[in-house]
């Protein structure tokens, strides 16, 4: 996992979610960790989309549960 | 009319936050010092604008009281009844329990919502695509979303409603809540009005319905109701929050009483957008109601908090309404327009207008009306130019009248066992 990547994701989450830029460990989840909930998550990302010029279409996003999840989707989808 | 089954009903607690004072003593404290709360807009920059004036919310930093991200998913006329609310329970000293949450409601009216959140959702809209609108944008937006956020900040379970009743929707939510608690619907109700809508959007709106005052270069005396040379209502933002209470609910957990809420009249002119009725008879006929339901009469009338926007139509014709009510009794009540103070906070108005009527028979002191040097010759009422004055209040009422012709006074008396 890119080092650069994992830090964009936190900074989103981090100002997108509320939480404490500490809680978000690539292990974490959303939902369960980050207190996201629907609408939080819908919101997590678009902001991806437009961070990393990428689209994340719902049966995808469905199946970002954690940080690690994100970052990985990231890294095959972004260009290079 | 009440029947002799119907409750009582007191206030035992309030806050405000408006531009005069974002805490219920630095607002009572500018209303009797006689503060005005208007300059050149901040929020955005109103150059472009006819009127470049409001009476902003000043200093407040939502993050005091809420969380980064709740802060983030409210929109600001949210923020303010949310914070207002859960303040006014603890003036109170009411605790939401489990035992108590199904009895307690919330009742918070909004004139307009979240236009904030439209306006910069509508911009992303048009220059980044229907798939970059906030998910947030619809539940932040809609006018009932204070009640619910109040409701969700607070565990009140009860009644939850929301009047969107123009510049009458604060008084509208309060009387509702008057007769949730009067039918035994609810024991305490959180209720009053919130409003934040200085935008660009509203402000350029209100203009061109030739509503708003454009004294630009005076903007701390372009609020003047009733003074000849008024041009428009100033703009205002915030929010007022009472806790009316069933009063045996009140008196067993010994609260504090600082008034009780003795009658509702609602009316609608049914005659335009707009403009009111000329002679105010809807106005005058509201008046009326609310002092049958009280079962008081006009010579009891100590004060009235009148609408009073400082707009062409407004002033004469309220003048008139409340001359048809009372009679002669109305060159002998004190009349003031605290507008001339807060400027209009629309749905927001009839919120902090109930809490300083509250204020002004729990003091024994009517604030004044400012700004009024050159009485409108229409306007021949004592309306307590200037300055404060103490002065016995038994019984106040105040009247709130809405775009669309909707009429509203409510009563208050200072409480006796």
């Amino acid at each position: 996992m890119s080092a650069e990547t994992f830090e964009k994701v936190k900074k989103i989450v981090t100002e997108q979610l509320g939480v404490e830029e500490a809680d978000v460990k690539p292990e974490a989840s959303f939902a369960n960790d980050l207190g996201a909930d629907s609408l939080d998550t819908v919101e997590l990302v678009m902001a991806l989309e437009e961070e990393f010029g990428i689209e994340i279409p719902d049966e995808a996003a469905e199946g970002i549960a954690t940080v690690q999840d994100a970052v990985n989707f990231i890294e095959e989808k972004a260009p290079a | 009319m009440a029947n002799s089954d119907s409750k009582r009903v007191v206030v035992t607690g309030m806050d405000a936050i408006t531009p005069i004072g974002n805490s219920l003593e630095e607002y009572w404290a500018g209303l009797v010092a006689g503060r005005s709360g208007t300059a050149r807009i901040t929020h955005f920059d109103p150059s472009q604008h006819a009127s470049q004036i409001a009476a902003e919310v000043k200093g407040f930093d939502p993050g005091d009281f809420l969380d980064k991200k709740e802060v983030r998913r409210m929109d600001r006329f949210s923020q303010f009844a949310v914070i207002a609310g859960q303040r006014a329970l603890k003036h109170g000293g009411l605790e939401i329990t489990d035992l108590n949450a199904e009895q307690i409601g919330t009742c918070i009216g909004s004139g307009i919502g979240g236009l904030k959140v439209l306006e910069d959702q509508q911009e992303i809209y048009l220059t980044r695509g229907p798939s970059r609108c906030s998910p947030f944008m619809i539940p932040m937006m809609i006018a009932n979303m204070a009640a619910g956020l109040t409701a969700i900040h607070t565990g009140a379970k009860g009644p939850s409603t929301c009047p969107v009743t123009a510049c009458a929707a604060g008084s509208n939510a309060i009387g509702d809540a008057f007769r949730l608690i009067q039918n035994g619907y609810a024991q305490a109700m959180i209720c009053g009005g919130t409003e934040a809508a200085v935008t660009p959007l509203s402000v350029a709106g209100f203009a061109s319905a030739r509503a708003l005052s454009t004294r630009n270069d005076d903007p701390a005396t372009a609020s003047r109701p009733f003074d000849k040379t008024r041009d428009g209502f100033v703009i205002g933002e915030g929010a007022g929050i009472l806790i009316l209470e069933e009063l045996q609910h009140a008196v067993s957990r010994g609260a504090t009483i600082y008034g009780e809420i003795v009658g509702y009249g609602m009316t609608c002119d049914a005659y335009h957008m707009t403009a009111p009725v000329p002679g105010g008879a809807g106005a005058a006929r509201c008046i009326q109601l609310a002092l049958k339901d009280a079962g008081l009469s006009p010579s009891d009338v100590s004060y009235v908090n009148a609408h009073g926007t400082s707009t062409g139509a407004n002033d004469p014709t309220e003048t008139q309404a409340i001359k048809t009510a009372l009679g002669d009794a109305a060159y002998r009540v004190a009349v003031s327009s605290t507008k001339s103070m807060t400027g209009h906070l629309l749905g927001g108005s009839g919120g902090i207008e109930a809490v300083a009527t509250c204020l002004a028979i729990a003091n024994d002191l009517a604030p004044p009306t400012i700004n009024l040097h050159d009485p409108d010759p229409d306007c021949d009422l004592d309306y307590v130019p200037n300055q404060s004055r103490p002065m016995a209040i038994e019984v106040a009422i105040s009247n709130s009248f809405g775009f669309g012709g909707h009429n509203v006074t409510l009563v208050f008396k200072k409480y006796r066992s």
